[in-house]
């Protein structure tokens, strides 16, 4: 381990691996900004202060659940819990503050992570000590949380009028004209990015997502790490759950349903890999970003608002595509590399 | 693994251990469970026998179960198809288009198995012809056909189909207790059943899915089957889509959304592994009738419908975690036992 950086440093620089991946996320930035170009020129109202406030505020909580489920995904896994772990957080927070309308909104953000790092972790349990298939976990949990909610929550809702007003105005309610919602998924997003990328469990769990076995053999403290994982992901979907009642207001216990989807969607579009090891957390944001822009931007072209979907799918797929192709060529170059060796 | 090493290394304890294996296998489990559901069921809740409660009950397992067929051998290779719920929804949209431009029921209905076939083949020209990841790829396509559903006929509906139809497939033989849509179960299952479990083409799919390169290697074609299988799926998908608008009687782009998990759900529970090469269609089946009669029973109780989501998902957990615990303590006491002999 120690040894390595010494005789990697060189090709590393020179390795075609990190530059390609570069224009992974790259051909993301130039599709929003041809996007966001294009619509403009139609139509500069698109780019004005308001509709660039909504499309961030409309980002903030997809992209605080796109950072938790790149975690998951790059370490080889999956979690498709989180629609309904946002579900029964937005409801649990929401019920809390109408019946205790003084409380801070910190406590409510703590709750709320809480109620989601105890999903994550129930997630993360069943993964690594009852050795089921994280698929099949989080596909089982997406049923028991839900079914939790509901049978708690019955048909009935809670309402913006029953929330204390400082709940819901955090949604609005802005720090140097930065909304609060944009500025708490900028830190997780980044905070995100910085582990991975600086820390040793972020690289750990990239290891983990290139080879499981070699990353157990290496050493690596593979149960804490994918545990790790899990509550991330869980308190992280716990958040935007708390995101998803200030600023929405009415809560019921369908509230997430179905945000699975676009969750992975986005961090697929962002270029993580479901077979783990490679992507970026703010790639996967960027991913969050990019389908939110999409959405909007039709309304201002005026195209048929049923094309959104159609379009999220074909970018899926073309995000794969491309990933397919960097992996070939990479493969192709490492073989011609260790050929002249 | 480990399991069929230690089979291959104590070949007189095979027959044994097979019918061991066998009675405490999850087939049998869920066998079990679904027959004891059953009976309690019918015992303990009014109506829940009743040949109108029956026909309701095989209408809503009708989905479930089509489409069951062909994902139980896709997954058995090791491989998945989210896709076929909007596939569904898309054959659902298409078939109220076309029969607003005015074409004949007799034309859309075999028109509409084609264009859910259609949708398979681009599934498996992505996954076996690019090599894309199939979780990926049926995800793009979930949302890319769910979207093409609602292009074709937005948030509308299409409901004057022919009453012969609509009837046909609500209805029931002869007015008596079997319902229509039975017989096609029956048949589909039995097909699919032969085809799974003794033929050569279902062997060599627990051959792809316990090894594809091994497959490869002894003269399977691995992207061949596995392309055929995604096309199958997709056509059951596009009947299913006709069936399912014809009972409703409401062609809709929004038609049987989120029943992917359902299905994916149900094979699991039946046993099947997510790592392919394993499971069996029985288990699947029991798997479906479990959950739809589980369903039925409770909302008869008026006990709702998503409280049962917890009961779902735990099934679903346990039919893996279950397994995996009895095979840990197993281990454990052979390994004890070993050390003993040793001793």
């Amino acid at each position: 381990m120690t040894a390595a950086p010494t005789t990697l440093n060189r090709p590393a620089r020179k390795n075609p691996t990190k530059n390609l991946l570069k224009t992974r996320e790259l051909g993301i930035v130039l599709a929003l900004a041809l996007l966001i170009a294009y619509t403009a020129i139609d139509n500069s109202r698109f780019l004005s202060g308001q509709s660039i406030r909504d499309n961030l505020l409309n980002t903030a909580i997809l992209a605080v659940m796109a950072t938790g489920q790149a975690i998951v995904v790059i370490t080889r896994n999956i979690d498709l819990s989180v629609g309904s772990v946002l579900g029964i957080s937005a409801f649990t927070v929401a019920t809390m503050m109408s019946s205790n309308p003084g409380l801070p909104m910190i406590v409510a953000i703590l709750v709320g992570l809480a109620v989601g790092a105890v999903a994550g972790l129930v997630n993360g349990v069943l993964v690594r000590f009852g050795k089921v298939p994280a698929l099949v976990v989080t596909l089982g949990t997406l049923y028991i949380y839900r079914g939790i909610t509901y049978s708690w929550a019955g048909g009935s809702q809670v309402n913006a009028d029953e929330l204390p007003r400082h709940f819901l105005t955090f949604a609005n309610d802005s720090l140097l004209g930065i909304p609060w919602l944009v500025l708490i998924a900028l830190v997780v997003v980044g905070a995100g990015s910085l582990m991975m990328r600086n820390y040793k469990v972020g690289r750990e769990l990239y290891a983990m997502g290139s080879s499981p076995a070699a990353a157990e053999l290496a050493g690596i403290k593979v149960a804490r790490n994918l545990l790790t994982a899990f509550v991330l992901s869980g308190a992280l979907a716990g958040l935007a759950g708390v995101l998803y009642a200030a600023r929405f207001g009415t809560v019921d216990a369908a509230a997430g349903s179905g945000y699975e989807l676009n969750v992975v969607a986005a961090v697929v579009v962002g270029g993580v890999a479901v077979f783990g090891g490679s992507g970026t957390v703010w790639g996967a944001a960027l991913g969050a970003l990019l389908l939110t822009v999409i959405g909007s931007a039709l309304a201002v072209l005026d195209i048929n608002q049923f094309w959104q979907q159609a379009i999220v799918g074909a970018l899926i797929i073309l995000a794969i595509c491309a990933d397919r192709l960097v992996a070939v060529r990479i493969a192709r170059s490492l073989r011609k590399r260790d050929a002249h060796v | 693994m480990s399991d069929t090493l230690t089979k291959s290394a104590t070949p007189t304890r095979t027959g044994k251990g097979n019918l061991r294996s066998k009675l405490t296998g999850w087939d049998t489990i869920i066998g079990v469970l679904t027959v004891l559901v059953l009976i309690i069921a019918s015992f303990a809740v009014d109506n829940f026998g009743t040949s109108r409660n029956f026909t309701f009950m095989v209408l809503d397992l009708l989905p479930i179960i089509l489409i069951a067929l062909p994902m139980t051998m896709i997954i058995v290779t090791g491989e998945i198809d989210l896709s076929v719920a909007s596939t569904l929804g898309l054959t659902s949209s298409m078939m109220g288009w076309l029969w607003n431009q005015g074409l004949s029921i007799e034309t859309i209905i075999p028109l509409c198995v084609v264009i859910g076939a259609v949708c398979g083949v681009v599934n498996g020209f992505l996954i076996t012809g690019l090599g894309l990841p199939s979780l990926a790829v049926t995800i793009g396509t979930l949302a890319l056909y769910r979207g093409l559903a609602f292009v074709v006929l937005g948030d509308g509906a299409v409901a004057d189909f022919p009453w012969n139809y609509t009837g046909w497939v609500t209805g029931t033989l002869g007015g008596g207790a079997v319902p229509n849509v039975l017989i096609l179960i029956v048949v589909l299952a039995l097909i699919f059943g032969i085809v799974q479990h003794a033929t050569p083409f279902g062997r060599s799919l627990y051959a792809i899915g316990a090894n594809a390169q091994a497959a490869h290697f002894s003269g399977i074609r691995v992207a061949r089957t596995k392309f055929w299988l995604y096309v199958v799926s997709g056509a059951i998908a596009g009947l299913v889509g006709v069936l399912w608008t014809l009972r409703y009687s409401s062609a809709r782009a929004d038609n049987g959304s989120g029943l992917e998990l359902a299905v994916v759900a149900a094979v699991l529970l039946g046993g099947v592994s997510i790592f392919g090469g394993k499971g069996s269609l029985p288990g699947v089946l029991a798997g479906v009738v479990l959950l739809t009669a589980l369903q039925n029973a409770l909302r008869l109780e008026d006990v709702s419908g998503q409280a049962l989501n917890i009961v779902t998902g735990s099934l679903l957990v346990l039919s893996v975690l279950l397994p995996n615990i009895t095979t840990a303590v197993r281990g454990n006491w052979h390994r004890r036992r070993l050390r003993q002999a040793a001793r």
